[in-house]
């Protein structure tokens, strides 16, 4: 080859060409890309929510969801009503699954800002079930899970999820023996004041047979995730608390 | 191996055997302590490595004349994060479930060291067909490692293979549980990997001697 490689001119024109060949690339395949991605997401969130409320395929220990291309359907048949919360405000809104949980948390900070609670009142078997869906911390990256519960605040399912714990560890949230143990756990205590459910390491109960001590067995080696875990239903759900004593009272 | 020459085939074999970028190399060995908790993620994660390194050194072969010497690391690097956010980005759209379960590995392809090792030492002075072959051989010789290690850790650790409890219900005490048999929990912590990989690189040398160091 002729050109010279070592020159300081051929070493900067070379590093623009590869930025630009490398930045049309990776754009073109985004943005062609990007509308299969979102609509697999909204999917995504469908078969969470469903999940929690019981409508899943799973078989034996395996987590499944309904196959996707069913998720939209069965999510219309059972999701009855799709409201928010807002400054104690109950907002009827059949697109409140768009909320952006991360977005709101975030701007929740915000002293003057009000926070958008996103609910979904499911009806199964002539069963109410209000799924809610929060998001916390783990240890390495995002949290977060999606919970159904009934009108006095008992957990009926719950499915989580995790950006980026460690596989075999922290990651184990999304296990059935971790997610099932959460099922029939009272977030109340005997008073009507709000607990959560404790991820503790000095449980008493691995099988679970308590569900009125709020509390549930963590996974060895992933303290920080369930620690995690344990905040994020503590600030998360006690959220909902005003709006439940409301549909109690009525 | 018919299709290939002697000394193409060696490309393939030698980094099984005795020049394996985990156990004589020591490259990557952030990745197999990482994410070796479990079978299944040991070979998710190989899978995506033979691809980056397949194609990546085939990349960087086809470049290898014009790239500036000056700059060849920041290249690879280029090289390296294009190739696996367009992977990242194909899984989310066509194949959305497993690109989940691959996440936190996608972003662990770029650090690895053997990919930059191979890119510099083989693809930059290698013609294309060549450094294909390199390339599949030390992804190979690297998934073998990490299969290994991920076993013995998933079913000493968690008493599974692949998700599946193989030795029993740990609570329930069936199967080996019965028999008072507890699960490691040590294994499933990093440094076990790391005593795991030292104990190949044990065996390996004592099984072929000229790798002992004088």
């Amino acid at each position: 080859m002729a050109i010279n490689t070592e020159k300081n001119s051929y070493t900067l024109m070379f590093a623009i060409g590869l930025v630009v060949i490398v930045g049309t690339l990776l754009a073109a395949v985004d943005s062609s890309l990007k509308d299969k991605i979102r609509v697999n997401k909204l999917l995504e969130k469908q078969q969470n929510i469903l999940y929690a409320i019981g409508i899943n395929a799973n078989q034996g220990n395996s987590v499944s969801f309904i196959a996707a291309d069913k998720a939209e359907q069965e999510f219309k048949k059972y999701i009855t009503k799709q409201i928010y919360i807002e400054n104690n405000n109950v907002i009827e809104d059949k697109n409140a699954y768009l909320i952006d949980v991360k977005k709101e948390k975030a701007l929740a900070k915000d002293p003057d800002y009000s926070r958008k609670l996103p609910l979904f009142i499911a009806e199964k078997d002539e069963k109410k079930l209000y799924v809610a869906p929060i998001r916390g911390k783990g240890l390495w990256d995002a949290i977060w899970a999606y919970v159904s519960m009934d009108e006095n605040m008992t957990i009926q399912g719950i499915y989580f999820d995790h950006k980026a714990e460690t596989p075999g560890l922290g990651a184990n949230i999304k296990q059935r023996f971790f997610m099932d143990d959460f099922i029939g756990e009272a977030l109340l205590d005997s008073n009507g004041n709000f607990k959560g459910v404790n991820v503790s390491k000095t449980n008493l109960d691995p099988k679970n047979n308590d569900k009125y001590d709020n509390e549930v067995d963590a996974i060895a080696g992933s303290t920080i995730t369930g620690d995690g875990v344990t905040a994020m239903i503590r600030s998360d759900l006690s959220l909902y608390q005003s709006y439940f004593n409301k549909i109690k009272n009525n | 191996m018919g299709f290939l020459s002697k000394k193409d085939a060696k490309l393939i074999s030698d980094p099984l055997s005795d020049n394996n970028p985990i156990t004589i190399q020591v490259l990557g060995i952030c990745s197999a302590l990482a994410i070796t908790a479990e079978l299944e993620a040991s070979v998710v994660m190989s899978v995506s490595v033979l691809f980056v390194m397949g194609v990546g050194n085939v990349v960087i072969s086809m470049i290898r004349n014009i790239v500036p010497s000056k700059i060849r690391i920041i290249v690879q690097l280029t090289v390296i994060a294009t190739l696996v956010i367009i992977v990242d980005l194909v899984l989310k759209a066509f194949a959305y479930e497993l690109s989940k379960t691959l996440s936190v590995f996608i972003g662990l392809i770029i650090t690895n060291c053997i990919i930059m090792g191979r890119f510099e030492a083989f693809a930059l002075g290698n013609g294309l067909w060549r450094s294909f072959l390199d390339g599949i051989g030390n992804a190979f010789g690297y998934a073998v490692i990490l299969i290994i290690v991920g076993f013995f850790r998933e079913l000493l650790g968690s008493g599974t293979l692949w998700g599946i409890a193989v030795l029993g219900d740990p609570i329930d005490k069936t199967g080996l549980y019965a028999l008072g048999y507890e699960n490691n929990g040590f294994m499933l912590l990093s440094p076990m990997a790391l005593i795991v990989v030292g104990i190949i690189i044990w065996i390996q040398r004592a099984r072929s001697k000229h790798l002992i160091e004088e």
